[in-house]
Protein backbone atom coordinates (compact mmCIF):
# COMPACT_ATOMS: atom_id res chain seq x y z
CA UNK A 1 0.00 0.00 0.00
CA UNK A 2 1.12 3.27 -0.74
CA UNK A 3 1.70 5.08 2.80
CA UNK A 4 3.07 8.55 1.71
CA UNK A 5 -0.30 8.47 -0.76
CA UNK A 6 -3.26 7.70 1.48
CA UNK A 7 -1.29 10.35 4.54
CA UNK A 8 -1.42 13.08 1.30
CA UNK A 9 2.04 13.77 1.12
CA UNK A 10 3.73 16.17 -1.22
CA UNK A 11 6.59 17.63 -2.45
CA UNK A 12 8.00 20.60 -0.43
CA UNK A 13 11.46 22.42 -0.65
CA UNK A 14 12.96 23.58 2.59
CA UNK A 15 13.93 27.33 2.92
CA UNK A 16 15.77 26.56 6.24
CA UNK A 17 16.94 23.59 8.61
CA UNK A 18 18.75 25.56 11.82
CA UNK A 19 20.15 24.56 14.46
CA UNK A 20 18.42 26.44 17.48
CA UNK A 21 20.21 24.20 20.27
CA UNK A 22 22.16 21.29 20.72
CA UNK A 23 20.48 18.79 18.65
CA UNK A 24 17.10 20.84 18.16
CA UNK A 25 16.31 21.74 15.08
CA UNK A 26 13.87 24.42 13.59
CA UNK A 27 13.07 23.61 9.60
CA UNK A 28 11.35 26.03 7.31
CA UNK A 29 9.75 24.74 4.10
CA UNK A 30 7.21 26.83 1.83
CA UNK A 31 3.36 27.08 2.60
CA UNK A 32 0.35 26.09 0.20
CA UNK A 33 -1.98 25.86 2.76
CA UNK A 34 -3.43 27.00 5.32
CA UNK A 35 -4.30 25.96 8.74
CA UNK A 36 -5.51 25.87 12.28
CA UNK A 37 -2.86 26.85 15.49
CA UNK A 38 -2.80 23.54 17.09
CA UNK A 39 -2.98 21.01 14.45
CA UNK A 40 0.16 18.63 13.00
CA UNK A 41 1.68 17.88 9.93
CA UNK A 42 3.37 14.21 9.30
CA UNK A 43 6.80 14.23 7.68
CA UNK A 44 9.26 12.08 5.64
CA UNK A 45 12.34 12.27 4.25
CA UNK A 46 11.80 9.41 1.28
CA UNK A 47 8.85 8.13 -0.32
CA UNK A 48 9.42 4.64 1.31
CA UNK A 49 9.12 6.44 4.09
CA UNK A 50 6.54 5.96 7.13
CA UNK A 51 5.99 9.44 7.98
CA UNK A 52 6.04 11.09 11.44
CA UNK A 53 3.88 13.61 12.99
CA UNK A 54 5.07 17.06 14.11
CA UNK A 55 3.33 20.27 15.43
CA UNK A 56 3.58 23.27 12.99
CA UNK A 57 5.37 26.27 14.79
CA UNK A 58 4.39 28.73 12.63
CA UNK A 59 1.61 31.66 12.88
CA UNK A 60 -1.29 31.60 10.62
CA UNK A 61 -0.12 34.66 9.15
CA UNK A 62 3.65 33.13 8.86
CA UNK A 63 4.88 32.89 4.99
CA UNK A 64 6.78 29.49 5.92
CA UNK A 65 5.90 26.09 7.55
CA UNK A 66 7.65 25.52 10.55
CA UNK A 67 8.27 22.16 12.71
CA UNK A 68 10.50 22.41 15.84
CA UNK A 69 12.29 19.24 16.23
CA UNK A 70 15.20 17.25 18.60
CA UNK A 71 17.31 14.24 17.13
CA UNK A 72 16.69 11.04 17.96
CA UNK A 73 19.77 9.46 17.59
CA UNK A 74 18.40 6.09 17.20
CA UNK A 75 15.38 7.43 15.36
CA UNK A 76 14.67 7.04 11.05
CA UNK A 77 13.92 10.57 10.47
CA UNK A 78 15.60 13.06 12.48
CA UNK A 79 19.11 11.88 12.15
CA UNK A 80 18.70 12.33 8.08
CA UNK A 81 16.53 15.16 8.52
CA UNK A 82 19.30 17.48 9.88
CA UNK A 83 21.44 16.86 7.74
CA UNK A 84 18.48 18.49 4.96
CA UNK A 85 19.53 21.74 3.58
CA UNK A 86 17.81 24.63 1.79
CA UNK A 87 16.76 23.43 -2.06
CA UNK A 88 16.47 19.74 -0.54
CA UNK A 89 12.85 18.08 -0.67
CA UNK A 90 11.18 16.82 1.67
CA UNK A 91 7.56 15.14 1.94
CA UNK A 92 4.60 16.70 4.21
CA UNK A 93 0.90 16.44 4.59
CA UNK A 94 -1.35 18.92 4.73
CA UNK A 95 -2.40 19.87 8.43
CA UNK A 96 -4.90 17.78 10.56
CA UNK A 97 -6.03 17.38 14.10
CA UNK A 98 -7.93 19.42 16.41
CA UNK A 99 -5.61 20.23 19.70
CA UNK A 100 -7.21 24.07 18.60
CA UNK A 101 -6.43 26.55 21.47
CA UNK A 102 -9.01 28.90 23.02
CA UNK A 103 -9.47 32.71 23.27
CA UNK A 104 -10.57 32.11 26.93
CA UNK A 105 -8.37 31.99 30.04
CA UNK A 106 -5.46 28.92 29.19
CA UNK A 107 -2.62 27.58 30.88
CA UNK A 108 -0.18 26.07 28.40
CA UNK A 109 2.14 23.72 29.68
CA UNK A 110 4.62 22.35 27.36
CA UNK A 111 8.01 20.02 27.72
CA UNK A 112 11.44 20.35 25.36
CA UNK A 113 9.85 20.45 21.85
CA UNK A 114 6.63 20.18 22.86
CA UNK A 115 6.52 24.22 22.69
CA UNK A 116 5.30 24.02 19.12
CA UNK A 117 1.48 24.06 19.29
CA UNK A 118 2.20 26.88 21.60
CA UNK A 119 4.41 29.36 19.91
CA UNK A 120 1.51 28.52 16.77
CA UNK A 121 -1.36 29.91 18.94
CA UNK A 122 0.72 32.57 20.26
CA UNK A 123 1.99 33.69 17.13
CA UNK A 124 -2.32 33.73 15.22
CA UNK A 125 -3.13 36.17 18.19
CA UNK A 126 -4.44 33.85 20.62
CA UNK A 127 -2.60 36.21 23.48
CA UNK A 128 -5.07 37.16 25.81
CA UNK A 129 -5.02 35.48 29.34
CA UNK A 130 -2.49 33.01 28.62
CA UNK A 131 0.00 31.79 30.77
CA UNK A 132 2.89 29.46 29.67
CA UNK A 133 4.83 26.98 31.79
CA UNK A 134 7.43 25.17 29.46
CA UNK A 135 10.05 22.75 31.59
CA UNK A 136 13.23 21.66 29.63
CA UNK A 137 16.17 20.00 30.90
CA UNK A 138 19.02 23.03 30.04
CA UNK A 139 19.04 26.89 29.82
CA UNK A 140 19.25 26.86 26.33
CA UNK A 141 15.68 24.40 26.09
CA UNK A 142 12.89 27.34 26.25
CA UNK A 143 13.01 27.69 22.79
CA UNK A 144 11.17 30.78 21.38
CA UNK A 145 11.10 32.33 25.15
CA UNK A 146 12.32 35.66 23.55
CA UNK A 147 8.87 35.67 21.80
CA UNK A 148 6.92 34.84 25.22
CA UNK A 149 8.65 36.62 27.92
CA UNK A 150 8.29 40.14 27.45
CA UNK A 151 4.69 40.03 26.85
CA UNK A 152 3.99 37.88 29.19
CA UNK A 153 5.83 38.68 32.15
CA UNK A 154 5.59 36.47 35.33
CA UNK A 155 3.22 34.41 33.20
CA UNK A 156 5.49 32.78 31.47
CA UNK A 157 7.43 30.30 33.53
CA UNK A 158 10.73 28.32 32.80
CA UNK A 159 11.19 25.22 34.91
CA UNK A 160 14.84 24.24 34.22
CA UNK A 161 16.05 20.93 35.34
CA UNK A 162 19.22 21.02 35.30
CA UNK A 163 21.07 24.16 35.27
CA UNK A 164 19.97 26.70 37.31
CA UNK A 165 19.80 30.52 36.25
CA UNK A 166 17.50 33.78 38.02
CA UNK A 167 14.48 34.25 37.59
CA UNK A 168 13.80 30.31 36.33
CA UNK A 169 12.84 27.69 38.16
CA UNK A 170 15.45 25.23 39.57
CA UNK A 171 13.19 21.56 39.04
CA UNK A 172 10.86 19.89 36.97
CA UNK A 173 7.81 21.74 35.97
CA UNK A 174 5.95 18.93 37.49
CA UNK A 175 7.49 20.17 41.05
CA UNK A 176 6.73 23.59 40.13
CA UNK A 177 2.78 22.34 39.60
CA UNK A 178 2.85 20.92 43.28
CA UNK A 179 4.16 23.71 44.86
CA UNK A 180 1.18 25.59 43.37
CA UNK A 181 -1.52 26.07 46.25
CA UNK A 182 -4.35 27.79 44.24
CA UNK A 183 -4.36 26.98 40.71
CA UNK A 184 -7.60 28.26 39.06
CA UNK A 185 -9.83 25.29 38.22
CA UNK A 186 -12.18 27.35 35.59
CA UNK A 187 -9.46 27.67 33.09
CA UNK A 188 -8.66 25.18 30.23
CA UNK A 189 -5.51 23.32 30.40
CA UNK A 190 -3.63 22.71 27.68
CA UNK A 191 -0.54 19.94 27.95
CA UNK A 192 2.05 18.85 24.74
CA UNK A 193 5.04 17.22 25.70
CA UNK A 194 6.03 13.61 25.98
CA UNK A 195 3.72 10.28 27.66
CA UNK A 196 5.42 10.31 30.97
CA UNK A 197 5.12 14.61 30.90
CA UNK A 198 1.40 14.59 30.43
CA UNK A 199 0.22 11.65 32.27
CA UNK A 200 2.20 13.10 35.24
CA UNK A 201 1.42 16.42 35.12
CA UNK A 202 -2.49 15.70 34.10
CA UNK A 203 -2.42 13.44 37.71
CA UNK A 204 -1.03 16.68 39.12
CA UNK A 205 -3.56 18.81 37.75
CA UNK A 206 -6.52 16.45 39.07
CA UNK A 207 -5.18 16.08 42.45
CA UNK A 208 -5.31 20.27 42.71
CA UNK A 209 -8.93 19.47 41.95
CA UNK A 210 -8.91 20.85 38.10
CA UNK A 211 -11.81 18.86 36.24
CA UNK A 212 -10.22 16.45 33.86
CA UNK A 213 -12.84 17.92 31.13
CA UNK A 214 -10.82 21.40 31.89
CA UNK A 215 -7.68 19.09 30.68
CA UNK A 216 -6.60 18.96 27.14
CA UNK A 217 -3.53 16.97 26.12
CA UNK A 218 -1.80 16.17 22.84
CA UNK A 219 0.75 13.86 23.15
CA UNK A 220 4.06 12.39 20.69
CA UNK A 221 3.86 9.50 19.48
CA UNK B 1 26.65 -6.23 23.27
CA UNK B 2 23.33 -8.36 22.92
CA UNK B 3 23.39 -10.78 20.13
CA UNK B 4 20.78 -10.91 17.72
CA UNK B 5 17.73 -13.52 18.10
CA UNK B 6 17.03 -15.97 15.89
CA UNK B 7 13.48 -16.61 17.61
CA UNK B 8 10.59 -13.80 15.91
CA UNK B 9 12.58 -13.78 12.50
CA UNK B 10 10.17 -14.22 9.79
CA UNK B 11 10.83 -16.73 6.46
CA UNK B 12 12.11 -13.55 4.98
CA UNK B 13 13.97 -12.81 7.12
CA UNK B 14 15.25 -16.17 7.81
CA UNK B 15 16.71 -16.50 4.20
CA UNK B 16 18.22 -13.54 3.96
CA UNK B 17 19.93 -14.19 7.09
CA UNK B 18 21.06 -18.04 5.75
CA UNK B 19 21.96 -16.11 2.26
CA UNK B 20 24.25 -13.83 4.39
CA UNK B 21 26.03 -17.07 6.46
CA UNK B 22 26.61 -18.76 3.14
CA UNK B 23 24.34 -21.39 3.80
CA UNK B 24 22.06 -23.29 1.83
CA UNK B 25 18.72 -21.96 0.74
CA UNK B 26 16.59 -24.53 2.21
CA UNK B 27 18.08 -24.47 5.69
CA UNK B 28 15.93 -20.95 6.08
CA UNK B 29 12.36 -23.36 6.09
CA UNK B 30 13.76 -25.59 8.35
CA UNK B 31 14.76 -22.78 10.78
CA UNK B 32 11.48 -21.80 10.38
CA UNK B 33 9.94 -25.04 10.86
CA UNK B 34 12.43 -25.62 14.42
CA UNK B 35 11.53 -21.95 16.12
CA UNK B 36 7.82 -22.27 15.28
CA UNK B 37 6.57 -25.62 15.26
CA UNK B 38 8.70 -27.54 17.55
CA UNK B 39 9.35 -27.31 21.51
CA UNK B 40 13.15 -26.70 21.31
CA UNK B 41 14.68 -23.77 22.96
CA UNK B 42 18.30 -23.90 21.69
CA UNK B 43 19.67 -24.00 17.63
CA UNK B 44 21.95 -27.18 18.56
CA UNK B 45 18.81 -29.00 19.00
CA UNK B 46 18.04 -28.40 15.13
CA UNK B 47 18.88 -31.99 14.27
CA UNK B 48 18.72 -31.76 10.66
CA UNK B 49 20.96 -29.07 10.01
CA UNK B 50 24.00 -29.88 9.31
CA UNK B 51 26.42 -29.29 12.51
CA UNK B 52 28.80 -26.77 10.28
CA UNK B 53 25.49 -25.14 9.91
CA UNK B 54 24.63 -25.58 13.80
CA UNK B 55 27.91 -23.89 14.25
CA UNK B 56 27.72 -21.00 12.01
CA UNK B 57 24.26 -19.79 13.43
CA UNK B 58 25.50 -20.18 17.13
CA UNK B 59 28.53 -18.17 16.36
CA UNK B 60 26.14 -15.64 15.39
CA UNK B 61 22.47 -16.10 17.15
CA UNK B 62 21.01 -16.70 20.00
CA UNK B 63 17.79 -19.06 20.20
CA UNK B 64 15.82 -16.15 21.72
CA UNK B 65 13.46 -17.58 24.11
CA UNK B 66 12.62 -15.56 27.38
CA UNK B 67 11.13 -17.71 30.16
CA UNK B 68 8.15 -15.13 32.12
CA UNK B 69 9.74 -14.45 35.58
CA UNK B 70 6.52 -14.34 38.15
CA UNK B 71 3.19 -15.41 37.63
CA UNK B 72 0.89 -14.67 39.56
CA UNK B 73 -3.06 -16.16 39.71
CA UNK B 74 -6.66 -15.21 40.51
CA UNK B 75 -9.25 -15.93 41.97
CA UNK B 76 -11.14 -16.76 38.54
CA UNK B 77 -8.37 -18.67 36.92
CA UNK B 78 -6.84 -15.58 35.47
CA UNK B 79 -2.84 -15.51 35.56
CA UNK B 80 -0.76 -12.96 34.88
CA UNK B 81 2.87 -13.89 33.32
CA UNK B 82 5.52 -11.06 33.91
CA UNK B 83 8.21 -11.18 30.73
CA UNK B 84 11.45 -9.65 31.41
CA UNK B 85 12.01 -7.05 27.97
CA UNK B 86 15.65 -5.55 27.93
CA UNK B 87 17.62 -4.54 30.62
CA UNK B 88 15.11 -3.07 33.11
CA UNK B 89 12.18 -3.25 31.66
CA UNK B 90 8.85 -5.71 32.15
CA UNK B 91 5.69 -6.44 30.12
CA UNK B 92 2.90 -8.49 31.39
CA UNK B 93 0.23 -10.98 29.42
CA UNK B 94 -2.90 -12.19 30.78
CA UNK B 95 -4.08 -15.63 30.12
CA UNK B 96 -7.93 -15.83 30.54
CA UNK B 97 -9.54 -19.31 30.09
CA UNK B 98 -12.91 -20.11 30.39
CA UNK B 99 -14.77 -23.17 29.28
CA UNK B 100 -14.97 -22.49 26.07
CA UNK B 101 -11.96 -20.17 25.04
CA UNK B 102 -8.13 -20.11 26.24
CA UNK B 103 -7.67 -16.27 25.64
CA UNK B 104 -3.89 -15.01 26.12
CA UNK B 105 -4.03 -10.59 26.22
CA UNK B 106 -0.28 -10.01 24.91
CA UNK B 107 1.48 -6.55 25.45
CA UNK B 108 2.79 -4.82 22.21
CA UNK B 109 5.23 -1.79 23.73
CA UNK B 110 7.02 -1.29 27.28
CA UNK B 111 4.29 1.10 28.70
CA UNK B 112 2.37 3.35 25.98
CA UNK B 113 2.71 6.57 24.86
CA UNK B 114 -0.83 7.34 24.51
CA UNK B 115 -2.15 8.68 28.00
CA UNK B 116 -5.57 8.02 27.60
CA UNK B 117 -7.42 8.79 31.21
CA UNK B 118 -8.32 5.66 32.25
CA UNK B 119 -5.29 3.48 31.71
CA UNK B 120 -2.91 2.28 34.08
CA UNK B 121 -0.02 1.35 31.31
CA UNK B 122 -0.35 5.04 30.48
CA UNK B 123 0.77 6.37 33.75
CA UNK B 124 4.17 4.83 32.89
CA UNK B 125 5.17 6.50 29.71
CA UNK B 126 6.85 4.67 27.13
CA UNK B 127 9.86 2.83 27.57
CA UNK B 128 10.03 0.70 24.58
CA UNK B 129 9.06 -1.20 21.58
CA UNK B 130 8.94 -4.88 21.78
CA UNK B 131 10.22 -6.82 19.27
CA UNK B 132 8.24 -9.34 16.66
CA UNK B 133 10.24 -12.11 18.77
CA UNK B 134 8.75 -10.37 22.21
CA UNK B 135 5.63 -10.53 21.66
CA UNK B 136 5.29 -14.11 19.94
CA UNK B 137 7.51 -15.02 23.02
CA UNK B 138 4.70 -14.28 25.36
CA UNK B 139 2.76 -17.13 23.62
CA UNK B 140 5.46 -19.29 22.65
CA UNK B 141 7.16 -19.13 26.34
CA UNK B 142 3.09 -19.25 27.99
CA UNK B 143 3.19 -23.18 30.08
CA UNK B 144 -0.62 -23.14 28.40
CA UNK B 145 0.35 -22.06 24.90
CA UNK B 146 -0.66 -25.54 23.48
CA UNK B 147 -4.65 -24.80 24.97
CA UNK B 148 -4.70 -21.40 23.50
CA UNK B 149 -7.33 -20.64 21.40
CA UNK B 150 -7.45 -17.15 20.84
CA UNK B 151 -4.81 -13.98 21.43
CA UNK B 152 -6.06 -10.79 21.16
CA UNK B 153 -3.35 -7.70 21.65
CA UNK B 154 -5.02 -5.60 24.37
CA UNK B 155 -2.07 -5.64 26.36
CA UNK B 156 0.55 -3.12 27.33
CA UNK B 157 1.16 -0.63 24.62
CA UNK B 158 -0.71 0.64 21.24
CA UNK B 159 -0.19 -2.39 19.02
CA UNK B 160 -0.57 0.69 15.77
CA UNK B 161 2.43 2.22 17.36
CA UNK B 162 4.45 -0.33 16.64
CA UNK B 163 2.93 -2.10 13.52
CA UNK B 164 6.25 -3.39 11.72
CA UNK B 165 6.96 -5.57 14.53
CA UNK B 166 3.49 -6.91 15.19
CA UNK B 167 2.84 -7.25 11.65
CA UNK B 168 5.89 -9.53 11.61
CA UNK B 169 4.38 -11.34 14.96
CA UNK B 170 1.37 -11.48 13.06
CA UNK B 171 2.96 -13.50 10.23
CA UNK B 172 4.17 -16.01 12.00
CA UNK B 173 0.86 -16.45 13.93
CA UNK B 174 -0.57 -16.81 10.73
CA UNK B 175 1.44 -18.34 8.19
CA UNK B 176 2.04 -22.01 6.96
CA UNK B 177 5.88 -21.55 7.87
CA UNK B 178 5.14 -20.26 11.23
CA UNK B 179 1.96 -21.26 14.08
CA UNK B 180 -0.19 -21.81 10.88
CA UNK B 181 -3.26 -20.20 13.16
CA UNK B 182 -6.31 -18.88 11.03
CA UNK B 183 -6.24 -14.97 11.06
CA UNK B 184 -9.62 -15.46 12.82
CA UNK B 185 -8.19 -16.52 16.24
CA UNK B 186 -6.10 -13.34 16.69
CA UNK B 187 -7.83 -9.63 17.31
CA UNK B 188 -5.85 -7.00 17.35
CA UNK B 189 -6.77 -3.29 19.22
CA UNK B 190 -6.21 -0.18 18.48
CA UNK B 191 -7.23 3.72 19.78
CA UNK B 192 -7.45 4.54 15.59
CA UNK B 193 -3.65 5.36 14.36
CA UNK B 194 -5.53 5.88 10.50
CA UNK B 195 -2.64 5.35 8.88
CA UNK B 196 -1.47 2.34 10.42
CA UNK B 197 -4.45 1.23 10.95
CA UNK B 198 -5.21 1.21 6.98
CA UNK B 199 -1.57 -1.02 6.69
CA UNK B 200 -2.85 -3.45 9.45
CA UNK B 201 -6.11 -3.77 7.29
CA UNK B 202 -4.65 -4.29 3.47
CA UNK B 203 -1.84 -6.29 5.64
CA UNK B 204 -3.49 -9.00 7.43
CA UNK B 205 -6.40 -11.33 7.45
CA UNK B 206 -7.08 -10.63 11.95
CA UNK B 207 -9.73 -9.33 13.02
CA UNK B 208 -9.35 -5.39 14.62
CA UNK B 209 -10.78 -3.62 17.52
CA UNK B 210 -10.91 -0.27 17.93
CA UNK B 211 -11.20 1.81 21.18
CA UNK B 212 -14.31 4.00 21.37
CA UNK B 213 -15.25 5.26 24.71
CA UNK B 214 -17.44 8.24 23.27
CA UNK B 215 -19.13 8.58 20.16
CA UNK B 216 -19.10 12.96 20.64
CA UNK B 217 -15.63 13.67 19.46
CA UNK B 218 -15.07 16.48 22.52
CA UNK B 219 -15.57 13.89 24.87
CA UNK B 220 -13.32 11.19 23.85
CA UNK B 221 -10.55 13.92 23.36
CA UNK B 222 -10.79 14.40 27.44
CA UNK B 223 -10.27 10.79 27.90
CA UNK B 224 -7.78 10.08 24.79
CA UNK B 225 -5.27 12.55 23.59
CA UNK B 226 -5.02 10.56 20.47
CA UNK B 227 -8.50 11.93 19.26
CA UNK B 228 -6.36 15.39 18.65
CA UNK B 229 -4.56 13.96 15.79
CA UNK B 230 -6.96 11.15 14.71
CA UNK B 231 -10.40 12.20 15.16
CA UNK B 232 -13.31 9.75 15.31
CA UNK B 233 -14.90 10.66 12.54
CA UNK B 234 -11.82 10.19 9.95
CA UNK B 235 -11.69 6.58 11.97
CA UNK B 236 -14.92 5.42 11.86
CA UNK B 237 -15.02 6.68 7.85
CA UNK B 238 -11.82 4.75 7.41
CA UNK B 239 -13.29 1.56 8.57
CA UNK B 240 -16.78 2.09 6.51
CA UNK B 241 -14.32 2.59 3.48
CA UNK B 242 -12.82 -0.97 4.15
CA UNK B 243 -14.61 -4.24 2.68
CA UNK B 244 -14.41 -6.55 6.26
CA UNK B 245 -16.05 -9.08 4.09
CA UNK B 246 -18.13 -11.93 6.20
CA UNK B 247 -15.64 -13.61 8.08
CA UNK B 248 -13.09 -10.21 9.90
CA UNK B 249 -14.71 -9.56 12.74
CA UNK B 250 -14.68 -5.35 13.69
CA UNK B 251 -15.95 -4.51 17.19
CA UNK B 252 -15.67 -1.88 18.96
CA UNK B 253 -14.35 -1.66 23.05
CA UNK B 254 -15.97 0.99 25.34
CA UNK B 255 -15.33 1.26 28.96
CA UNK B 256 -18.43 2.45 30.80
CA UNK B 257 -18.00 5.45 32.47
CA UNK B 258 -20.40 6.76 35.09
CA UNK B 259 -22.16 9.48 34.02
CA UNK B 260 -20.12 10.14 31.60
CA UNK B 261 -20.71 8.29 28.92
CA UNK B 262 -23.29 5.82 29.55
CA UNK B 263 -26.52 7.60 28.62
CA UNK B 264 -29.14 7.31 26.39
CA UNK B 265 -27.74 10.24 24.01
CA UNK B 266 -24.64 8.03 23.94
CA UNK B 267 -26.83 5.18 22.96
CA UNK B 268 -28.71 7.48 19.96
CA UNK B 269 -25.25 8.74 18.76
CA UNK B 270 -23.45 5.15 19.08
CA UNK B 271 -26.09 3.99 16.61
CA UNK B 272 -25.86 7.06 14.24
CA UNK B 273 -21.54 6.78 13.75
CA UNK B 274 -21.80 3.28 13.31
CA UNK B 275 -24.87 3.11 11.05
CA UNK B 276 -23.89 0.71 7.59
CA UNK B 277 -21.07 -1.03 9.67
CA UNK B 278 -21.51 -4.83 10.54
CA UNK B 279 -19.95 -4.81 14.15
CA UNK B 280 -19.92 -5.60 17.62
CA UNK B 281 -19.50 -3.28 20.74
CA UNK B 282 -17.89 -5.13 23.86
CA UNK B 283 -18.98 -3.01 26.89
CA UNK B 284 -16.71 -2.67 30.11
CA UNK B 285 -16.68 -2.07 33.46
CA UNK B 286 -14.04 0.51 34.13
CA UNK B 287 -11.47 -0.89 37.03
CA UNK B 288 -10.53 2.34 38.87
CA UNK B 289 -6.74 3.15 39.01
CA UNK B 290 -5.04 5.56 41.12
CA UNK B 291 -6.05 9.37 40.91
CA UNK B 292 -8.72 8.44 38.36
CA UNK B 293 -11.90 11.03 38.37
CA UNK B 294 -13.60 8.30 36.48
CA UNK B 295 -16.22 5.98 38.34
CA UNK B 296 -17.68 3.01 36.52
CA UNK B 297 -21.21 2.69 35.56
CA UNK B 298 -23.28 0.44 37.70
CA UNK B 299 -24.50 -2.64 36.42
CA UNK B 300 -28.47 -1.55 35.92
CA UNK B 301 -26.89 0.83 33.90
CA UNK B 302 -24.93 -0.89 31.79
CA UNK B 303 -27.28 -3.65 31.53
CA UNK B 304 -29.64 -1.18 30.03
CA UNK B 305 -26.89 0.67 27.84
CA UNK B 306 -26.53 -3.03 26.54
CA UNK B 307 -30.05 -3.51 26.00
CA UNK B 308 -30.95 0.07 23.85
CA UNK B 309 -27.61 -0.94 21.86
CA UNK B 310 -29.11 -4.77 20.64
CA UNK B 311 -32.77 -3.03 20.42
CA UNK B 312 -30.98 -0.33 17.36
CA UNK B 313 -29.50 -3.08 16.15
CA UNK B 314 -25.97 -3.26 17.10
CA UNK B 315 -24.32 -6.64 18.92
CA UNK B 316 -23.58 -5.33 22.03
CA UNK B 317 -22.27 -7.41 24.92
CA UNK B 318 -20.82 -6.76 28.60
CA UNK B 319 -17.24 -8.05 28.53
CA UNK B 320 -16.61 -9.91 32.19
CA UNK B 321 -14.45 -8.96 34.11
CA UNK B 322 -11.27 -10.93 34.67
CA UNK B 323 -8.06 -11.19 37.40
CA UNK B 324 -9.27 -7.78 38.61
CA UNK B 325 -7.69 -8.76 42.44
CA UNK B 326 -4.03 -9.43 40.44
CA UNK B 327 -4.32 -6.24 38.31
CA UNK B 328 -4.77 -7.95 35.13
CA UNK B 329 -7.92 -6.51 33.78
CA UNK B 330 -8.56 -4.66 31.71
CA UNK B 331 -6.76 -1.56 31.61
CA UNK B 332 -4.58 -2.32 35.02
CA UNK B 333 -1.62 -3.69 33.78
CA UNK B 334 1.80 -1.84 34.31
CA UNK B 335 4.89 -2.56 35.60
CA UNK B 336 5.75 1.03 36.20
CA UNK B 337 6.81 0.17 39.92
CA UNK B 338 8.99 -2.77 38.59
CA UNK B 339 10.31 -0.54 36.33
CA UNK B 340 11.47 1.84 38.82
CA UNK B 341 12.25 -0.81 41.66
CA UNK B 342 15.33 -2.14 38.69
CA UNK B 343 16.80 1.42 38.61
CA UNK B 344 14.93 2.35 35.23
CA UNK B 345 14.90 5.05 33.57
CA UNK B 346 11.81 7.33 34.33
Amino acid sequence: MNFLKDRGLKKYTVIANDQIAPGVYLLKYNRDFSFVPGQVVAIALHSSDNPRMYSIASGMQDEHIRILYDVRPKGELTPPLSQAKPGDTIFASGPSGNFFGTAGPSTWIASGTGIAPFISMWRSGLRKDKILIHGGRFLHSFYFENEFKNELGDNFVRCCSQEKAEGIYHGRLTKWLLEQENLPPDRKYYLCGSAEMVVDTRDILIEKNIPYENILAEIYF
Amino acid sequence: MSRDLLFGKTLTELRSIVNDLGLPGFTAAQIADWLYKKDISSIDEMSNLSKNARIILNAHFDFGLTPSSKVQESIDGTKKYLFPAGKHKFIEAAYIPDETRKTLCVSSQVGCKMGCLFCMTGKQGFQANLSAGEIVNQVRSLPEKDDLTNVVYMGMGEPFDNLDEVLKSLEIFTSDWGYGWSPKRITVSTIGIIPAMKRFLDESQCHLAVSLHSPFEEERKKLMPVENVYSLPEVIQTIKNFDFGRQRRISFEYIMFKGINDSPRHVKELAKILNGIRCRINLIRFHPIPNTPLKSSDEKTMEEFMVALNAKGIRTTIRASRGEDIYAACGLLSTKELVKRNGGDF
